[in-house]
């Protein structure tokens, strides 16, 4: 992990060293001239990053549809549609699925397993290492839309889960039915969790071997030694891991859509997915811009505080 | 060593057990990929091919199903990579070098938008596009690709270039190098493993992006990959689970291929976790 942890840039290095005395006069030019090859990026994030957020707060105050008489011109009507979501029962329910598929998916899924991992490929055999590494990091890379249809086939009711409970003599659900949501934190476990084992896995690497080993001559069980030592160790990982897969898994919209597309109903529909049906399947513009606003302020949040344990790096 | 062997022996075991359990799991539904493509009667179970066949991909390797979309999905995360790198490289630069006022407040910024939630953005940015007339235009959804990119683009960008010593500037300097012949002369060149793991991520990224054209692009013929694949599994998806497969594969092997390219040969798996970690 220390690799980022970055050496200071060296003090600023003048081309032809200017004079204590003139530099008081060129330094506004000079700062000007500096900080020129930042314009490109400040342009494109202003334009395309920048302005749908401020336009998505002020959306969120007016009535714009897709199509009928409040398509030409939206109308201020402020605080309604925010009334209208939270009188909404789709709403409410979308806020407890997306906390359910944040904690069950991210927070315990894929931590819990990534660590889980990083920890026994320590102490496991050198291919069996390799083969389940592979698998695991390649259902993380392929496209979300193939991870997807792959994730479908296997929780589908004619598919791969069944058949192998079928296998044993039991009766296996219709998973995408009957537990959408379990199916869902099932398959975005299933995608994601390479991530947190590749940041684990470094993490673990950082944590000297020999205080293991004397707390294991001290008499120190497992479980005591990953409490009181593994744990503490790797804290500084584990919050910035919590923070990065929380913020993700805000955000995942393929995978649910592909599988469940919000349902059966809306009992699959997280803000992204509610979102987009809002907008898109309803018309409800300014509705589906609330939810995204709603949206935005709680990854903005989390943001801010994965900054605060960022910190030191900007500083 | 100072555990009885026996003991650690048997730890050993059970880890490797737990392992392979794992494994298996993850692995069930990318064998389902794999075997259902060369599948002549495939099915959403995972089951060994009675009949093995390329039928799959032959039906599927056509100019409006495959060909077009992944020229389409190149374009965009070509033009998306290209232009988030040479913004990026720009943008580091002073990041990187002088110690400036801005410094600091752009680094917070660029924190926080990489914590934005691209997603719950789409609704106001297809407000937006509409607005612009810039539904179905290729260079506006790579400039917003591009510009979504850029935070993380930047912040990797700059830690690459910190690890670039700063001897070799000065050096130009004293030669009278403006800035912008140093960066590309003397900075970029140092640093090009770093710029093509960034290059990559970006690459992959986009390529694998399904929702920002699903929403952005709504012309079949202007369509990536990702987004037709989708079309071709509501149309034909629940009759032809190996055709699916089979496009599912020709998609994804360039990402993977990509993958295996960073990770051998730029050691960039680890490189990515330690741009992206705390």
């Amino acid at each position: 992990m220390s690799s980022t942890v970055l050496a200071k840039p060296s003090p600023p290095v003048e081309p032809g060293a200017p004079k204590a005395g003139r530099k008081r006069k060129g330094g506004a030019g000079r700062t000007l001239a500096r900080s020129a090859p930042l314009i490109p990026s400040m342009v494109l994030l202003a334009v395309f990053l920048l302005a749908p957020v401020v336009s998505s707060f002020y959306g969120s105050f007016t009535d714009s549809a897709l199509t009928g008489s409040a398509a030409k011109g939206a109308t201020f009507i402020g605080l309604q549609n925010y009334f209208h979501l939270f009188s909404d029962p789709d709403f409410l329910q979308s806020i407890w699925l997306t906390v359910v598929f944040l904690i069950g998916s991210a927070i315990i899924g894929q931590n819990v397993l990534g660590y889980g991992l990083a920890m026994l490929m320590q102490s496991g055999n050198r291919i069996i290492r390799g083969v389940v590494g592979t698998l695991v990091v390649t259902s993380w890379v392929l496209p979300e839309i193939v991870a997807a249809f792959a994730a479908y086939a296997f929780f589908h009711a004619d598919g791969t889960l069944d058949s192998i409970l079928r296998l044993v003599g039991l009766t296996g659900p219709n998973w995408l039915y009957s537990f959408p949501m379990l199916a869902v934190i099932l398959a975005n476990i299933w995608r994601g969790t390479a991530f947190s084992m590749l940041v684990y896995t470094a993490a673990l690497a950082d944590v000297p071997e020999d205080v293991q080993e004397s707390a294991a001559m001290d008499g120190a069980s497992g479980v005591k030694r990953l409490r009181y030592i593994t744990l503490p160790m790797t804290r500084r990982s584990i919050n910035t891991n919590l923070m990065l897969t929380t913020l993700q898994t805000l955000s995942a919209f393929t995978i649910i859509y592909v599988m469940t597309g919000g349902g059966p109903g809306t009992k699959s529909s997280t803000l992204p997915i509610l979102a987009y049906q809002e907008a898109f399947k309803f018309s409800e513009i300014g509705l589906g811009t609330a939810i995204a606003t709603i949206l935005l302020l709680v990854g903005a949040v989390f943001s801010v505080i994965y900054i605060r344990a960022l910190r030191p790096e900007v500083d | 060593m100072g555990m009885t062997s026996p003991s650690r022996r048997a730890m050993r075991g059970v880890s490797n057990g737990i392992l392979l359990l794992i494994g298996v799991c993850f692995a069930l539904p990318l064998l389902w990929l794999l075997l259902a493509s060369f599948d002549g009667a495939a099915t959403l179970t995972l089951k060994w091919p009675e009949h093995w066949t390329l039928g799959n991909f032959g039906k599927v390797l056509t100019p409006t199903l495959t060909f077009i979309p992944l020229a389409n999905s190149l374009i965009l995360s070509l033009g998306c990579a290209i232009i988030t790198v040479i913004v990026a490289v720009l943008a580091a630069y002073p990041l990187s070098r002088y110690k400036m006022r801005v410094n600091k407040p752009f680094l917070y910024g660029i924190l926080f938008g990489t914590g934005l939630p691209v997603t719950a953005m789409m609704v106001p940015v297809y407000s937006l596009f509409v607005a612009f007339n810039l539904i179905d235009s290729m260079p506006g959804i790579i400039l917003f690709m591009s510009a979504t990119s850029l935070p993380i683009a930047i912040w990797m960008m700059k830690n690459f270039m910190d690890s670039v010593p700063i001897v070799l500037e000065e050096a130009a300097w004293v030669d009278g190098a403006s800035m912008l012949t140093t960066l590309t002369r003397v900075v970029v060149p140092l640093m090009r493993p770093g710029i093509a793991v960034v290059f990559i991520f970006i690459f992959v990224g986009a390529w694998g992006n399904f929702f920002v054209p699903f929403v952005l692009l709504l012309s079949p013929e202007l369509q990536p990959a990702a987004v037709s694949i989708f079309a071709f599994f509501g149309q034909y998806g629940a009759v032809v689970y190996g055709q699916l497969a089979a496009f599912s594969l020709v998609y994804s092997v360039p990402v993977l291929a990509l993958y295996v390219f960073t990770s051998r040969v730029l050691g960039g798996g680890s490189a990515l976790a330690g741009a992206v970690k705390g």
